[in-house]
């Protein structure tokens, strides 16, 4: 089952609405709490980082049998360093933007903790394509 | 997971009275009704007994039962458990003294007021939320029905649910300990009579959320109770008790606070504590909470009645009423109370042993689909088909709570999608349906009363 979802950047008011959605539909689907949490948690970093950085973005969401895969492309400006970026505490904020509390480096890596597979492709100037699996049964 | 059994339900329907007007479908906030017949059925593993719907009813249809109020005069020793509130539904003219006489004179030998434990919880609670290392934020279990709500509605949370017994059960293992050993009453000769201001007490006590059984022996409604104690007062047949005879005690000012919105937060000292009341507020918050929404929140004191226990489905008061009675009762009570005003407190290691609640509370989700994966999977995408075809309006002429509820009534077998009465003017439309065969689903779904043709005579058509 396919659904797809729209994500305007700097819409804050809606964002993780995605989530929302999806958690909705896995609870019916019967997956396990720790299950629909995991994803959840993974989605919603994935979607907020789409509305605070990018431009716009798609969601897709396939629901299979025995797992969910999610992916998140967007037109923004793009991850440099990938590698860099899924290191714990690693960020490019400003340190303003981290004085709020912001940018402590933990997106991406959260997202690696709560998924199964993941797979970050990204273009500077252009945009990121984050896609991650969850299965259902551990 | 749990098996999904049939769980104890405190609201039972009068099928003799019911209009069949509906409105308790509408009102349900786990969509646990639905219309056949012309009257409400319920599902019993998604109702968590908070009683919308009892309010909800114009005709007074739903009622909520309780224990044979002779148990009281058949049992050797009976005690009576009294929520605070009971007291803050009475004029304030009617001292709390008098109201206590009368209730001895109906023939309880004790009256002990819930709270009691307040002031033995109230450590154990900043211990447990300002020392938390795991799930945040903690979520009280001090309302039943929203223990409930979390089991089936958002099974996610299961884990954050705050394993201490609520002063209710606290209390009634005092009494227990206090009465056998301090008095030497025998233990099966004690009655604990609690006084319940809702259903989902009720429920609780009947059915536990875990294996462990209540101490409560029989459950009272609290309005049924006000009426009695009411009558006597109006005739004037109670003795004023003497003060000695009672093991009423005053409560500290947080004792008091304890059962209206904010009592639960207002003894945390520190962090973000947030007190939500109403059951529709509560399901907004925990949605948003379950996606991640809100981060870094405490403790959360949740409760299903609006005006939290004052607002009781079996409050013989105005909640608002009741709320303001019991605000004055606790700016009259001491700050805080020793175990000379509150003897509960000389039983603190008794307590602290058996302060946790035993069993595991098990998420029961309703709404998964199917226990089959792929079967879940087939009839969510077929009933997201259904559901696109659908007018959206929610009007509940199909005895359903919505349009989504109806398709999936109708993946499940439960509901025949020609009950949505667009659809039936899109058949009759097209030949497919005639108005025979619409009438008899409207009859089956409403009854023959509100389908017969005399209708349009009976109006001048």
């Amino acid at each position: 089952m396919d659904f797809t979802y729209h994500v305007e950047g700097g819409d804050f008011t809606n964002a993780g609405s995605t989530s929302s959605e999806v958690k909705r539909m896995l609870k019916k689907l019967g997956v396990s709490p720790d299950i629909v949490k995991r994803t959840v948690v993974a989605l919603y970093e994935a979607e907020v980082n789409i509305v605070a950085h990018a431009y716009r973005g798609d969601i897709s969401v396939d629901l299979q049998d025995d797992k969910v895969r999610i992916v998140l492309a967007d037109e923004g400006p793009g991850i440099p360093n990938i590698d860099w970026a899924m290191q714990k505490g690693n960020s490019t904020a400003s340190p303003k933007v981290r004085e709020m509390g912001f940018g402590a480096g933990m997106g991406l890596p959260n997202i690696k903790n709560n998924s199964d597979e993941l797979n970050i492709q990204s273009e500077v100037g252009k945009g990121t394509t984050i896609e991650f699996v969850n299965y259902f049964t551990k | 997971m749990a098996d999904v059994q049939d769980f104890h339900h405190a609201l039972k329907f009068k099928s003799d009275l019911c209009i069949g007007c509906a409105h308790c479908t509408g009102v349900c906030p786990t969509g646990a009704i639905h219309v056949e017949d012309g009257h409400p059925q319920l599902d019993p593993n998604r109702c968590v007994d908070c009683g919308r719907c009892y309010q909800s009813c114009p005709v007074n249809a739903i009622y909520i039962e309780q224990d044979d109020f002779q148990t009281v005069y058949d049992c050797k020793y009976p005690v009576l458990l009294l929520p605070s509130i009971f007291i803050a539904q009475f004029e304030e003219k009617i001292k709390e003294k008098t109201i206590l006489s009368a209730l001895y004179h109906i023939g309880f030998k004790h009256v002990f007021e819930v709270e009691k434990s307040v002031d033995f919880i109230k450590e154990e609670m900043l211990k447990t939320v300002h020392e938390n290392n795991g799930f945040k934020p903690i979520i009280s279990t001090f309302c039943p029905a929203i223990v409930r709500l979390i089991q089936v509605k958002f099974p996610v949370l299961v884990p954050n649910l705050y394993l201490s017994k609520p002063p209710l059960d606290l209390t009634a293992l005092y009494i227990r300990k206090l009465l056998t050993e301090e008095d030497g009453i025998p233990a099966e000769d004690i009655g604990i009579f609690y006084v319940t201001p809702c259903a989902a007490k009720i429920a609780a006590i009947k059915s536990p959320a875990t294996d462990e059984k209540s101490p409560v022996s029989e459950v009272i409604n609290m309005n049924f109770l006000y009426s009695k104690v009411m009558r006597v007062i109006k005739q004037g047949e109670y003795q004023l008790c003497e003060d000695s005879r009672t093991r009423y005690h005053r409560l500290s000012k947080a004792s008091v606070n304890y059962t209206l919105t904010g009592g639960e937060i207002g003894l945390l000292k520190e962090g973000r504590n947030l007190a939500i009341d109403g059951i529709h507020n509560v399901s907004e918050f925990l949605e948003k909470l379950e996606d991640e929404d809100i981060q870094d929140i405490d403790f959360l004191e949740l409760r299903a009645c609006d005006e939290s226990c004052a607002g009781g489905i079996l409050c013989a008061n105005n909640r608002f009423l009741m709320a303001e009675r019991q605000r004055k009762r606790m700016q009259k009570s001491p700050d805080e109370v020793d175990a000379e005003d509150n003897d509960l407190l000389n039983y603190t290691d008794y307590l602290a042993q058996h302060k946790r609640v035993l069993g595991k509370v098990e998420p029961r989700s309703m709404d998964k689909m199917d226990d089959n994966l792929t079967v879940a999977m087939q009839k969510m995408r077929k009933a997201f088909e259904i559901n696109q075809n659908l007018p959206q309006v929610d009007c509940r002429i199909c005895g359903y709570q919505s349009c989504k509820a109806l398709s999936e009534a109708v993946v499940n077998g439960k509901a025949e999608v020609e009950q949505c009465i667009f659809v039936q003017r899109a058949l009759e439309h097209s030949e497919k349906l005639t108005l025979l065969d619409t009438q008899r689903i409207n009859i089956k779904i409403w009854g023959s009363k509100k389908n017969d043709p005399s209708i349009a005579k009976n109006l001048n058509l």
